[in-house]
């Protein structure tokens, strides 16, 4: 009976974590690859170990000019798109004005517009104004579908915050911009800061509306796509797995050092 | 609030969205009414090098959805599989993060989100491995005979398995968002009240849950019934779905209108079942 009771008790564990794996496995495969000599052009099989890619993760300048394009394109549309989001998150949540149901669906309509419409009327606005394809219109193209994306995660925040708090600053003789930069601004930093992390990771493994806007600029995933046929190099494997586990690094870090401001908070 | 600081605060909402609104006028809602008016364009001559002419040839559309619609059933019939099975695998998860897991709750998550940074083509590239025909998943299911055309790559069950892996995330997240928000303290006056277990979830969870649950499927099945990246890598050629098409139409075959017309009729099916949808389910507070 107890162990019964025991089983069921861990029955969610079970399934949540079998879930997780299967969400892995995936890249499990790219990592064990990564370390692998690839019998003919296609890294699917393994061959035999080697860390001939991870010390030579540049062999084929190609990969790592592609890798840097994406880096360079992402981080533009970061601060772009969170900016312009933000600022439309602000007005839809935090005031009062006519238009804003309109506004609201304005916001909407991009999130439910699929991609390929999207790349696909992107284009034929480029090449309507004789705007030549290339890095620019990739950064044009991933911020009109980023911006949404950062007004959805920053409202979220953004409503979550109680308005009592700034209204508290102004009775203590906060001017509006004190407020903003002392009260409402910190509280909402996390979800700015989400919005951000999400930019980042759209735009840089975004390939649907780059490829129609792209011309002859080779981002990372456009590299990818094209390699996949003729076989990825195990090279590709290294930058996946560094940019999952270096992702990984990054938040244990954050978290680390959240942890001893708190401890120092209390010592 | 003085009228004057009324006025004020109204003046600082246009300040903020203008843009936002500029931006997404110029290049979103711009180039749709521009994508629109293409759809409507009439050829010159045979080729598509001849060029377009602007029209009203509303007949773009009844050619494309008479020789199209079977991609629009197959997009919308596996992405709505994909929908549904992903709730049943989203739902177990972020229950468990929300309510159960004290200390790994953000492990858990990270763990969710990370994979975004490693490309997803790749992943999906990975998946054609794992299910290739020599592999150890198809192996083991043949030996059981439980695979009807003896292979998974190259059918339709992997194409919505690849949607389904690539967009469980999308389900997960706004899921965990609206479990987490609900306060345990219901959950223990449902226990006080003698509610059983499956009372509890039926009348206090799940009803919270419903807009995380809105959220995750409009977030999961516009993009799967969009996709053509899971159709062009894990399925075969009778697997196509509309995306693909309108994808081939504009980059290869070069047939502006009858692309346009394509994606016009696509988007006012979807936008037509998130209608519906929304209004069966009701829920206000999407963004």
């Amino acid at each position: 009976m107890k162990l019964i009771k025991y089983l069921r008790s861990k029955i969610l564990l079970g399934l949540s974590l079998a879930i997780l794996t299967y969400m892995m496995i995936p890249l499990a495969l790219i990592i064990i690859l990564s370390f692998n000599r690839p019998k003919g052009r296609q890294n699917t099989a393994w061959n035999q170990f080697t860390l001939d890619a991870w010390t030579n993760i540049c062999r084929d300048p190609t990969i790592c000019r592609a890798f840097s394009v994406s880096v360079q394109i992402a981080v533009l549309v970061t601060v772009i798109a969170t900016i312009i989001g933000t600022m439309i998150s602000f007005a839809l949540v935090r005031h009062k004005f006519s238009g804003k149901d309109g506004a609201t669906l304005g916001v909407f309509i991009p999130l439910s517009t699929p991609d390929v419409i999207l790349g696909a009327s992107l284009l034929a606005l480029f090449l309507n104004i004789f705007i030549p394809l290339g890095f620019w219109t990739v950064v044009l193209a991933q911020i009109t579908f980023t911006i949404s994306f950062v007004v959805v995660v920053v409202n979220a925040r953004l409503a979550g915050m109680d308005p009592r708090l700034e209204q508290a600053a102004m009775d203590l003789y906060a001017t509006p911009f004190q407020t903003f930069r002392y009260v409402t601004f910190p509280l909402a930093l996390p979800g700015i800061a989400a919005a951000a992390l999400i930019s980042l990771s759209l735009s840089f493994d975004d390939y649907i509306i780059t490829s129609f806007n792209s011309g002859r600029i080779v981002t990372f995933p456009i590299y990818i796509w094209g390699a996949a046929q003729r076989g990825i190099p195990p090279q590709v494997n290294v930058i996946a797995s560094l940019m999952f586990l270096g992702s990984l690094a990054l938040v244990a870090l954050a978290a680390i050092i959240t942890r001893r401001r708190r401890l120092k908070a209390f010592a | 609030m003085t009228t004057l600081a009324k006025k004020r605060k109204i003046k600082t909402a246009y300040l903020l969205l203008i843009p936002g609104a500029a931006w997404l006028l110029f290049f979103f809602f711009f180039p749709l009414s521009s994508l629109l008016a293409t759809s409507l364009k009439r050829p010159l001559g045979a080729a598509p090098e001849d060029g377009f002419a602007y029209a009203l040839q509303f007949s773009n559309y009844s050619n494309a959805i008479a020789e199209y619609w079977p991609y629009f059933v197959r997009a919308f019939t596996y992405a709505g599989i994909a929908t549904l099975v992903c709730i049943l695998l989203a739902y177990p998860i972020a229950y468990y993060m929300a309510f159960k897991a004290t200390k790994y709750k953000y492990l858990m998550l990270v763990l969710i989100v990370a994979p975004f940074f490693a490309s997803f083509l790749l992943r999906t590239n990975a998946w054609k491995t794992i299910l290739s025909a020599d592999g150890f998943v198809v192996g083991f299911l043949n030996a059981l005979g439980a695979l009807p055309e003896e292979r998974i790559l190259s059918t339709s069950i992997a194409v919505v398995l690849g949607l389904i892996y690539n967009f469980l995330p999308f389900m997960i997240l706004p899921l965990f968002i609206s479990l987490d928000k609900i306060d345990k303290r219901l959950l223990e006056a449902a226990g006080d009240l003698y509610a059983t277990g499956s009372q509890r979830f039926w009348k206090v969870v799940w009803p919270l849950s419903i807009p995380g649950v809105v959220s995750g499927v409009i977030l999961t099945f516009i993009p799967a019934s969009g996709d053509y990246i899971n159709a062009q890598l894990l399925g075969g050629v009778s697997d196509k779905m509309i995306g693909n098409v309108i994808q081939s139409q504009f980059i290869i075959l070069r047939n502006y209108p009858q692309a346009s017309a394509l994606s016009f009729s696509f988007m006012a099916v979807i936008l037509v079942l998130i209608y519906l949808y929304l209004r069966r389910v009701g829920t206000k507070d999407l963004l």
